[in-house]
């Protein structure tokens, strides 16, 4: 299993035809991705890699079953793709497009909460499941499959931790890259639902960095619901306040956004905040080693004043827990 | 992208925001002449893209136009160091000369992005004056907010709202209705990320008055507001900033001596916070993007060792679509070509990283090849100490 893409996922490239869409497709089918269609406006009826080209995605979708699609259009056009990809009815759109106003995002975000689309990005990766399909830019090779479902604001730190995770013979399930901008489609709470209910997930890693609130939402969401290991790293503890690092979200304003803030609300959470970016796969290694076995999360009870004696305990009583835990969740369903 | 309070006016009153009387002002004889056009009394206020201009004696009452002059004089040409400036503070070039008002009441308006809710939110406060940030630490339930919907835009009933949560009366209510209404227009037309007008004053007459005004504007959105391109302040960004974005480059100048160049954001603040955490400072955050180019790397190595606290220089690529390859034939080229002398090491993962790392080796250059992250931290962080 995995989340949200898998070998029945049948894609549609929006903007196949230009530089970007035309390398990224041709390393998505390498990768083993079912690309069914393309889209570019005016090239409708032509082929282009061997896939055919249609000109609206409506077209596309209704002539080949397609099931998602990502969007390689420039930031001017990328929020009206992101609309035609829902109106076409597609339940899953990939915008990899960096650099959309903000403002057209507000409209996008509007448009699609009243229809069933779940948006991935914009200024994102993609998504990967790996040895299934690959809707993305990053680079297929450096994953495997395995039991760590991986969520993060980036693309090349992740790549990072997929790569420490992957030498230490950790595959993942499925990695979504959510995007660096202020305003996604998919938050981390939304992922890390999507993961705990994926029983291939066995923990999750979640890669966030300074700017809004998005990893304080996660930090209440894991600790009410979610029953599997959480391990976190967040970017920027160096950075200057007030100054856009890179990505347009990554900004700490008004005194919020920090990465201790951040890095607080996660430990408080019960997640295991991860100090070094070198450290990611090795610490998710050691937890995994440890209990191998799914882990119930008891952080509720956790008093983060008395952390250090606590740890030992809490391993304890999860070890205890997680055979209960289990049998009752099984019940539910 | 910021622009100065007095271009924030001008936009203002293009979308019917009532502004105080002024004009803007480069020489001290210019402040004076403002000066005597508004009937003798001024306020004159040093134009800088920073906030707490008052605090750091940036805002000066004049009551003739001789002491506008003086005030300018004193003001023009020196550095004006405010909380949010730092201590090197900024060069004032410009001042805002402006009729003085008789203040009744002082509000807070300001437009802003609430990325939870992905919606701009109109946020007003009784408290005029303070920063936004302050009364919602200290005092936040008296912080009034709206949330407007893209769709149906701001509601008059919104304005209302607002208005009399604000303690407004009478033709106030319909004046601040009108003004959010002007405020909105700016911020949707404009792509504004930031309409603030702290304070909004009420005059002694009853009449509601934006006597700040800060306007930033969504760097994305530009490309549709070529009109805005000539309000960019390039003297108030720093010089090897613009230097960078000249070559799409993602530069920020910090204060530490241990440089660095990185493919990806995410990463290149990882690059940072892990060289801190090895016992350095970062000298920067540079990030060369998903397909950094021989040329860019070339003018990122420039524009690193152009700031002269730099030590020696951590390369962290991962790899994916930029191939490890191509990459250290970039590097070579640029340190041949610049004859760098400063140390680097070098830290590569990911596709090609084989053939990159022989590239290196066999250059006849003295790079220091990391295995990983935190084994080039620890490196480069020794060599910056070493000189």
């Amino acid at each position: 299993m995995s989340i949200l893409v898998n070998k029945k996922t049948r894609l549609i490239v929006q903007g196949i035809t230009g530089k970007e869409g035309s390398f990224h497709t041709q390393q998505m089918i390498a990768y083993g991705t079912k690309v069914v269609a393309g889209v570019t406006p005016g090239k409708g009826g032509s082929k282009h890699l061997g896939v055919p080209v249609f000109d609206t995605v409506e077209q596309a979708a209704r002539a080949t079953r397609a099931n998602a699609s990502i969007i390689f259009v420039p930031p001017a056009f990328a929020a009206d793709a992101i609309m035609e990809a829902a109106d076409a009815g597609l339940p899953l759109v990939v915008c990899i497009t960096e650099g959309i106003p903000t403002l057209d995002m507000v409209k996008v975000n509007a448009y699609l909460s009243a229809r069933g689309t779940r948006l991935i990005g914009p200024n994102c990766p993609g998504i990967i499941s790996p040895g299934q399909c690959k809707v993305g830019i990053m680079p297929g090779f450096i994953h495997k499959r395995g039991p760590v479902g991986l969520v993060s604001r980036s693309g090349t730190l992740t790549y990072e931790a997929v790569g420490q995770l992957s030498a230490l013979g950790l595959g993942q399930s499925t990695g979504i890259g959510i995007g660096g901008d202020p305003i996604i489609g998919t938050s981390f709470v939304d992922a890390l639902r999507l993961f705990n209910d994926d029983p291939q997930t066995k923990a999750i890693v979640l890669i966030g960095e300074i700017g809004g609130t998005a990893e304080e939402q996660a930090a209440a969401f894991v600790k009410k619901n979610v029953r599997k290991p959480v391990f976190a790293f967040i970017a920027g503890r160096t950075a200057p306040p007030g100054r856009r690092m890179g990505h347009a979200g990554a900004i700490i304003a008004g005194g919020t956004g920090t990465a201790a803030e951040k890095m607080k609300a996660l430990r408080r959470a019960g997640i295991t905040v991860v100090e070094s970016p070198a450290d990611i796969g090795a610490t998710v290694a050691v937890a995994l080693k440890k209990s191998p076995k799914r882990k119930k999360t008891v952080a509720r009870k956790a008093k983060p004043k008395s952390k250090p004696k606590q740890k030992t305990a809490r391993k304890l009583r999860k070890k205890l827990k997680s055979s209960s835990s289990k049998k009752r969740k099984r019940r539910k369903r | 992208m910021k622009v100065h309070e007095y271009q924030a006016k001008l936009i203002f009153s293009r979308y019917g925001i009532p502004v105080p009387q002024g004009e803007v002002a480069f020489s001290p004889a210019q402040a004076r002449a403002v000066t005597e056009k508004l009937g003798g009394k001024a306020v004159v206020k040093a134009q800088i893209h920073a906030g707490g201009r008052g605090k750091g004696g940036g805002i000066r009452k004049a009551t003739t136009p001789q002491e506008a002059e003086l005030h300018a004089t004193a003001l023009l040409g020196q550095p004006l160091v405010t909380p949010q400036t730092g201590p090197a503070g900024r060069i004032v070039r410009s001042v805002l000369v402006e009729e003085t008002l008789p203040i009744a009441r002082e509000l807070y308006l300001g437009l802003v992005l609430d990325r939870a809710l992905a919606r701009v939110v109109v946020m007003a406060s009784a408290a005029g004056g303070m920063e936004i940030e302050e009364v919602a630490r200290e005092n936040p339930e008296a912080i009034l907010k709206a949330a407007i919907d893209p769709v149906a835009g701001l509601g008059a009933f919104q304005a209302r709202k607002l208005a009399f949560g604000l303690g407004l009366q009478g033709a106030s209510v319909k004046q601040l209705g009108e003004l959010l209404a002007g405020l909105h227009r700016v911020t949707v037309e404009l792509d504004a990320s930031l309409a603030e007008i702290n304070p909004l004053i009420v005059t002694a007459d009853g009449r509601l008055v934006a006597l700040d005004a800060k306007l930033n504007f969504d760097d994305n959105a530009l490309f549709r507001h070529p009109d805005l391109h000539e309000l960019r302040d390039l003297d108030e960004e720093e010089p090897l900033e613009v230097e960078a974005s000249k070559h799409r480059l993602n530069y920020i100048k910090l204060s530490g001596n241990v440089g660095c160049m990185v493919n990806g954001a995410g990463l290149a603040m990882a690059t940072m916070d892990i060289i801190k955490l090895a016992g350095g400072e970062p000298a920067n955050f540079l990030d060369v993007g998903g397909g950094a180019s021989a040329e860019q790397v070339r003018e990122g190595f420039k524009i690193i060792l152009s700031d002269p606290n730099v030590r020696a220089v951590l390369i962290n690529i991962f790899g994916g679509i930029l191939r490890c390859d191509r990459l250290a034939a970039g590097v070579v080229e640029a340190v041949r070509a610049l004859d760098i002398r400063t140390p680097i090491v070098v830290r590569m993962e990911g596709t090609n990283v084989e053939k990159g790392r022989r590239i290196l080796r066999e250059s006849g250059l003295d790079f220091t090849v990391a295995e990983n992250m935190g084994d080039a931290a620890e490196k480069v962080v020794h060599l910056a100490r070493g000189r």
